[in-house]
């Protein structure tokens, strides 16, 4: 069977929908993808293979999150094929085709679920039109089951591989208006699927950026400027290039100051160790003077001035908060701050590309390939068109690959060396000293409670890092900040430290700081009202209402707070953890046990957690058990997954609030090196079980790489206070200032 | 310098640095991709392979000291029997998230089931506890060592 003529034809769909109350998507299918091999394209996410078997397109990189399983199994259902005809693979990044392909904000699910839906349905239109026609039935008298089209009452049947060539000329139908599924016939959303690529990862196939492998490839090792934003100012050229093995030593910009001048030197070998090892020879004087004022201490001395001085601006002033802090019956007061930390993805950060007669290919394991595209054009002075960019499974993204920094130093590489494909590889401590870091920060809180213990005021003044009086990336506070929305008088008041270090987005970006600031402080409120924290946030919460916001998020919701599904939350883990209050006690032997509980919303999930945890003698932490509700809305797509995603989040947050993760900085540049000064939570750090249950809510399905991980955090110092004590007002845990 | 070596069963010549670690020998001269970078310094275990049964970091291991030993990387540890079953036991209970440490993972949980066919909680953790998985996969990691074992979960054995 061969790809139908009428594939020439170009047919762009663009549709926008409004999924449920609070996103807006749009939704584009070209008709006219290459068709490869034997298969035949009905749409840009489907082909058709002659055995019937179905090639689905996921549209998004794919991190560990689970979209390229996850994703294909939305279409796949619509489709009305079975799971186990679906070959599932990863699209090429093409915006014009696939709109919006990011691996970020928890927004493939909720920016998607509607979508690839329709998608797989429209597909699924398309065969029936075709069976239609073949038999002169009408469309309403045929039926699909497992990739077959069928007519009862003549008894015809027909796979879609032998309706496909007909189907494809078929004209696409509006997305909006195709028919699908009620949720109660789904086969395949909701039914766990083992991940698609998992069997070929158990078996060490060559899956992601690192195992790129190209005839001719060269490989490429790159010495960066310590301090960020300093330049090369010499090196020994000749001592570099005279490494027997090296091919090729070129100056480049490492991209963390585009405007500024060469800070980077790539040496390329045939071999990544040869020309790793080679750096050792290139003696490279480095340009820093600007960077010398930027160090940790010099960041917390400012921050203690700033508080001493008073917020420079303000992010929300809502009520009289200083009167009725004035008037309350009891105020609390204190201050929390938590470090700059890292990503550290097991995978380094890694890309290919090969430049060539004035365009560039890559096969890059980033995030956010639009970004790539649009910093490489940039930097390279190239048009977006000439510039094709392959997406490889990813070792880990949490954000750092959202910056697309090893895109544009690769272009450089590859561009000096045209026609050979060039494999950038970053050792373990090139990629933690440039991150692009969750920023440090720092709070001055202060609430106020009435007689009874309800908060009814409450003060931050927040010191945060950035440049020119602005917050870095990932680096802000918002006015919605829990509870401000709940209560009638509060100020939060912002300062900024200038600081040249890069910040970004790590997973669950401002709320896994903010979690551990505003749900600790909570708790100390709460102790102050004689209460626990479960009871102290009911009371905040109020009756069932939605709060919407001033404003739109970056998928194009507004904003929006549901009192009724964070109450339902906080209900469910305190049933399922067996809840009666803060405890704690002796074990014996300096041995302590706490409880304690955490609540945080954020990436459009609710989640309550609760942490049972043991205090050892010398201090040390060990998280016994995790209780998780969370609602995502009114469908689990693959429970597997989602059950994995939670444990995991909570595990990663127990690592940085106990595995000592703490990023400084000196003249300039980042202090730590690999995982021995910047520890990862290891198997003994897990708890024995990490108990997940769903709160199944009617509202629109939303992602879950993020929204899990940010109550773990105060969680554990809430819990450590229970066990101890001692309130964790800073982050990592030191376990000496917890020994007895 | 030509370098001897038995890998998965099959006899390899490569033209190495003696002193270039086993982990590049694997990627780069033997195509290999399976075992993967994560560290360099003997620190997260990615880069595990068995050395005569053995499980060690190859991205601190010297090419030299793995001549005349028998190499078993990810894409053949299945062809053991503790392998397999610790194999099987990771599809089926979906251990990966992103998959990078996996392979590593695989082989240091065979090397524990080859000597320690029933090991303890305790144990399989300590034998582990090398291997970072950066996605925090740990709790399946646990259970499908387990499986592999026939160690019924909620039990020690």
């Amino acid at each position: 069977m061969n790809a139908p003529a009428a594939l020439n034809r170009r047919s762009l769909l663009k549709v926008t929908l409004i999924g449920g109350a609070v996103l807006a998507f749009d939704v584009r299918i070209a008709l006219a993808q290459t068709a490869g091999g034997k298969a035949i394209v009905i749409n840009a996410y489907v082909r058709v293979n002659p055995d019937n078997s179905f090639v689905i397109g996921s549209k998004n990189p794919e991190v560990g999150q689970g979209v390229k399983t996850m994703l294909p199994m939305l279409i796949a259902e619509e489709l009305d094929v079975d799971w186990a005809q679906v070959i599932a693979e990863t699209t090429i990044a093409d915006e014009k085709v696939y709109g919006l392909q990011i691996a970020g904000g928890s927004f493939t699910t909720p920016m998607n679920y509607m979508p690839m839906r329709q998608v797989g349905a429209a597909a699924r239109q398309m065969f029936i039109k075709a069976a239609a026609a073949r038999w002169q039935v009408p469309e309403e008298a045929l039926t699909t089951a497992g990739g077959v089209v069928h007519h009862a009452s003549s008894n015809r049947t027909a796979t879609y591989a032998q309706l496909a060539a007909d189907a494809a000329k078929v004209p696409a139908p509006e997305l909006a208006g195709v028919p699908l599924k009620e949720p109660a016939r789904f086969k395949i959303i909701g039914k766990s699927k083992t991940g698609v690529d998992t069997a070929a990862i158990v078996a060490g196939k060559p899956l992601f950026g690192i195992d790129v492998q190209k005839p001719g490839l060269l490989h490429a090792a790159l010495e960066t400027c310590p301090a960020y934003g300093g330049t090369l100012s010499s090196y020994d050229e000749t001592a570099a290039k005279a490494v027997p093995g090296v091919l090729a030593v070129v100056p480049i910009n490492s991209g963390y100051d585009p405007a500024g001048g060469n800070d980077a030197i790539a040496i390329v070998a045939e071999s990544w160790w040869v020309a790793n090892r080679a750096r050792a020879a290139l003696k490279p004087v480095w340009s820093t003077d600007a960077q010398k004022q930027y160090s940790s201490a010099a960041f917390a001395a400012s921050a203690a001035a700033k508080f001493e001085q008073g917020p420079e601006g303000s992010i929300l002033a809502k009520g009289e908060a200083d009167q009725a802090l004035a008037s309350a019956a009891k105020t609390v007061s204190a201050e929390y701050d938590y470090p700059y930390i890292g990503h550290a993805t097991l995978e380094p950060q890694n890309c290919t590309a090969e430049y060539k007669d004035g365009k560039i290919v890559f096969w890059a394991p980033t995030q956010l390939p639009g970004d790539g595209r649009r910093v490489v054009s940039q930097a390279l002075g190239m048009a977006p068109e000439a510039i094709t960019i392959h997406m490889t499974r990813i070792g880990g993204g949490f954000g750092r690959r959202l910056s697309n920094d090893y895109m544009v130093q690769v272009a450089q590489i590859a561009r000096a060396l045209p026609g050979r494909p060039i494999k950038l590889i970053w050792t373990r401590t090139d990629d933690m000293r440039h991150d692009f870091f969750r920023p440090g920060g720092w709070h001055s809180l202060t609430a106020g409670i009435d007689g009874t213990g309800n908060l009814v005021a409450l003060k931050d003044h927040f010191v945060t890092v950035g440049k020119g009086g602005k917050p870095g990336t990932g680096a802000d506070m918002h006015d919605t900040e829990f509870p401000a929305q709940l209560i009638d008088h509060v100020a939060f008041g912002q300062s900024v430290v200038e600081s040249s270090v890069p910040t970004g987005y790590l997973r669950a970006p401002t709320s896994n700081a903010m979690s551990f600031v505003f749900q600790s402080f909570l708790d100390e409120v709460a102790l102050a009202g004689g209460m626990d924290l479960p009871d102290l946030l009911r009371r905040t919460l109020g009756e069932a209402r939605v709060i919407k916001s001033e404003g739109r998020s970056p998928d194009g919701s507004q904003p929006q707070f549901d009192t009724a599904r964070a109450r339902a939350v906080i209900d469910k883990v305190c049933e399922m953890a067996g809840w009666k209050g803060r405890e704690g006690d002796e074990a014996g032997d300096g041995v302590r046990k706490g409880r304690g509980f955490g609540f945080y919303y954020s990436h459009r999930g609710y989640f309550a957690e609760v942490v049972d945890l043991t205090v050892a003698k010398n201090g040390g932490v060990k998280v016994d058990k995790v209780w998780v509700a969370g609602d995502v809305g009114r469908q689990i797509i693959n429970p597997i997954n989602a059950l994995h995603q939670a444990q995991g989040s909570v595990i990663d947050g127990i690592g940085q609030i106990l595995s000592g993760q703490k990023v400084e900085f000196n003249e300039g540049a980042a202090n730590r090196t690999n995982f021995h000064d910047y520890p990862l939570p290891r198997i003994i750090d897990a708890p024995e079980d990490v108990v997940v249950e769903w709160v199944i809510s009617d509202n629109d399905v939303t992602g879950l790489g993020e929204p899990a991980l940010p109550p773990v955090i105060p969680a554990i110092a809430n819990a450590i206070f229970a066990a101890t004590g001692k309130r964790i007002r800073s982050l990592p845990v030191v376990p000496a200032q917890l020994a007895v | 310098m030509a370098t001897v070596l038995s890998v998965n069963g099959e006899t390899r010549q490569v033209e190495a640095d003696p002193q270039k670690p086993l982990l590049w020998v694997l990627r780069e001269d033997l195509d290999l991709l399976g075992t993967k970078f994560g560290c360099g310094m003997a620190l997260c275990g990615a880069c595990t392979v068995m050395l005569d049964g053995q499980a060690v970091r190859s991205c601190t291991t010297p090419v030299s000291s793995a001549t005349g030993k028998q190499i078993t990387t990810i894409e053949h540890v299945a062809s053991t029997q503790a392998g397999r079953k610790i194999s099987e036991a990771w599809v089926e209970l979906d251990v990966p998230q992103c998959g990078y440490c996996q392979a590593g993972q695989i082989v240091s949980a065979t090397a524990l089931l080859d000597k320690t066919p029933q090991p303890s909680d305790a144990q399989i953790d300590a034998a582990m506890t090398g291997n970072i998985c950066r996605c925090a996969t740990y709790l399946r990691i646990r259970s499908a060592i387990k499986k592999a074992a026939g160690i019924e979960e909620g039990t020690a054995a």
